[in-house]
């Protein structure tokens, strides 16, 4: 099945699994979703649990965190990551902050979902990538489902979790196809080992995963056997998973497509300094998103982005 | 059969305008129009990529309102901007160039069909974020009023834009401080999929600029001589010292929302309706009826405006492509140090 089809199939098992769920965001109803994600939900659930929004982020993000305190599940939809930008008060002012500063008394077990990435021309103002500032919140978990299981499966753990949960699908990979399993999967917590290796361990998420494992086929055709570690959660970060990947290969890339200066990229490198510095036997690299808005011409949004032949330029310059 | 939106009754009054006149605006609607049927064409053979947002339909909007601009006026507008774009004299060959991303183009190929600015014609863009644009008018206009400019600032929108916090805050300050803004929400009934009466309580857009004690009335959209007369009307409040202004611009935009969309929310025959009141062909209708337009007129102008669509697309197809090398220019602004 493709990455829509898992998630489609996640949220419709979620809805017709527990009544509390209810999905809304811009165009979710009627339009059946900016990327098809919920055609038919609205026939299927009615207007009661799919709830159509007006253009109004910060108004409607805000009513998801209220519903979630009043006893519903909501699933809040936001078309793209550029988007939240406009409700990021109340997720970060309201949602983040309220089981700690009410003491403890009152959590807020809401899910977001969003569009992320680049790719696809779409210029400045609609290719962001802001896992890296949502993950600096303390107070939320943010997931990046980049294969198709994961897109099946981390929404019910999500919907189950008692705080709010942020997940970044990257819009290239909707027509991604792939397996999953028919039992649930029940993980949001640590990183996976997508490809295992001995010699370099590159660490990514979301739309570069396909990237790294492309650059890491090449370079095995090189002799060099790079391990793919696939972060899956920003936020909290499986720190255990992450480390022994580095102590094994003693060589790390972190590949990111925010921009480079303050990113995950960089508290990933951060985390592998404080943990392991004695075991590498080259400094950290990183490839990230070139810093610079994403330009519409097709050639230069490429080169402002993660490419395969840069991480394995970045891995061949680790051996220098 | 009802329909959700029904157009209004097609205007057959006549033209105030000479004949001169007239024709000139026929041309400008016209013009648009070529233009951005060419742009689907350019879109299916993957010239133009992204997101391309058309504006058939509603060009009588664009060009009413502007034609009662000056030079020295501030516009600003939205991702559905081609027809502001060119109705504000961005040659047609600059804008080409830029859906094709090459450095020829407005924006020099960065923006794209969504983001076209034109620093000389004091045209500041081509905003996709939803009612992005209204909050930076208000500033437009801030500066013009303190600098002691006389310019006014018009900004376009869309009815979606209304259910924005940004519309209400940019009213208010607007409001507040009687700043020099043109308020213009194309009221096309849709947001993407979304109708109107399904994102706002109030169907009454004019209601929410009164609610801010601004001037507001609504105009058929479909008819240029009353997108110009209300804008030339609004205009003369403004400069009577009545504050800013608002006009709804009752409209339709005839193609989907952008280049894909199955366009399951909205009757065909509500569009039918629609394009029957097609804003070029009503016109155009008008004028003959009133000898202001002869068959070799009519057959001068379309001439005249496929030619420069034909060459628009060789400039944009001849254009260059930025080195690789200049990845990360413009930035932020170089130092004059
Ligand atoms: C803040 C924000 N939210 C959502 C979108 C996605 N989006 C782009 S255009 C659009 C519809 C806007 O409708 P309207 O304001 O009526 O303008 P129209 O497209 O009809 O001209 C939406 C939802 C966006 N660009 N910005
Ligand atoms: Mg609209």
């Amino acid at each position: 099945m493709s990455y829509r089809e898992a998630m489609r199939a996640a949220m419709r098992e979620a809805l017709q699994n527990d009544a509390r769920v209810v999905l809304m965001g811009e165009d979710v109803g009627r339009y059946g979703g900016t990327y098809a994600f919920s055609k038919g939900f609205l026939a299927e659930f009615g207007s009661e649990r799919i709830l159509d929004t007006p253009l109004s982020e910060l108004g409607f993000v805000g009513a998801g965190i209220g519903a979630a305190l009043g006893g519903l599940r909501p699933i809040v939809e936001i078309m793209t990551v550029n988007f939240s930008l406009l409700a990021l008060d109340q997720i970060v002012n309201t949602a983040a902050l309220f089981r700690h500063m009410s003491g403890g008394q009152f959590s807020v077990p809401l899910v977001i979902r969003m569009a992320t990435g680049a790719g696809r021309q779409l210029a400045a103002q609609h290719s962001h990538s802001f896992e890296g500032l949502y993950a600096h919140i303390p107070g939320i978990k943010v997931l990046a489902p980049a294969t198709v299981q994961d897109a099946r499966w981390m929404l019910a753990p999500a919907l189950a979790d008692p705080d709010p949960v942020v997940i970044f699908e990257h819009a290239g990979l909707f027509n991604l196809e792939g397996e999953v399993t028919e039992a649930p999967e029940w993980d949001i917590a640590h990183a996976r080992v997508r490809r295992a290796g001995s010699d370099v361990a590159l660490i990514t998420y979301g739309g570069s995963l396909p990237k790294a494992l492309e650059a890491a086929e090449s370079l095995c055709r090189d002799g060099i056997e790079a391990e793919v570690l696939d972060l899956r959660v920003l936020r909290p970060l499986d720190e255990e998973t992450l480390i022994a990947s580095v102590r094994k290969c003693r060589r790390a890339v972190v590949i990111d497509e925010n921009w480079r200066s303050g990113s995950l990229a960089a508290e990933i490198m951060a985390r592998i300094m404080e943990r392991a510095f004695y075991e590498l036997d080259a400094p950290v690299a990183r490839v990230a998103s070139e810093e610079v808005p994403i330009p519409y011409p097709r050639h230069l949004e490429q080169a402002a982005l993660p490419q395969p032949e840069k991480i394995i330029a970045a891995v061949k310059g680790l051996y220098a | 059969m009802t329909i959700d939106h029904p157009p209004p009754a097609p205007t057959t009054g006549p033209v105030p305008w000479e004949k001169s006149f007239a024709q000139k605006m026929l041309e400008q609607m016209l013009r648009i129009r070529r233009m951005e049927e060419k742009c689907a064409e350019l879109y299916g053979a993957g010239k133009i990529r992204g997101f391309l947002h058309l504006y058939i339909g509603e060009e009588a909007i664009a060009v009413g309102a502007l034609s009662c601009l000056t030079n020295d006026d501030n516009v600003v507008a939205t991702y559905r901007e081609h027809g502001q774009a060119l109705a504000r004299g961005i040659p047609m060959r600059a804008l080409m160039a830029e859906m094709y991303g090459k450095r020829e183009g407005c924006s020099r190929g960065r923006g794209g069909s969504m983001h076209l600015f034109d620093a000389e014609r004091r045209f500041f863009g081509g905003n996709a974020i939803v009612a992005g644009g209204l909050p930076l008018a208000v500033g437009l206009a801030l500066a013009a009023k303190r600098l002691g400019e006389a310019r006014v600032t018009a900004v376009f929108f869309g009815d979606g834009a209304v259910a924005e916090g940004a519309f209400h805050e940019a009213l208010n300050l607007a409001a507040l401080w009687r700043l020099p803004v043109l308020f213009c929400c194309e009221n096309n009934w849709y947001a993407m999929g979304t109708a109107l009466e399904r994102a706002q309580a109030e169907t009454d857009l004019a209601k929410k600029a009164s609610a801010y004690r601004i001037d507001a009335v609504a105009c058929d959209g479909m008819d240029v001589v009353a997108c110009r007369e209300a804008t030339e009307q609004a205009l003369a409040r403004l400069h009577a010292g009545r504050g800013p202004q608002f006009i709804e611009f009752r409209t339709y935009r005839f193609r989907a929302h952008s280049m894909f969309d199955a366009e399951l929310y909205r009757d065909k025959a509500e569009v039918e309706a629609w394009r029957a009141n097609d804003p070029i062909l009503t016109f155009a209708a008008r004028l003959r009826r009133e000898d202001k337009l002869s068959d070799a007129e009519w057959a001068a102008l379309e001439a005249a405006a496929e030619a420069e669509v034909a060459d628009a697309v060789a400039f944009a197809e001849t254009g260059t492509w930025e080195p690789v090398e200049d990845l990360l220019k413009d930035v932020y602004t170089p130092c004059h140090a």
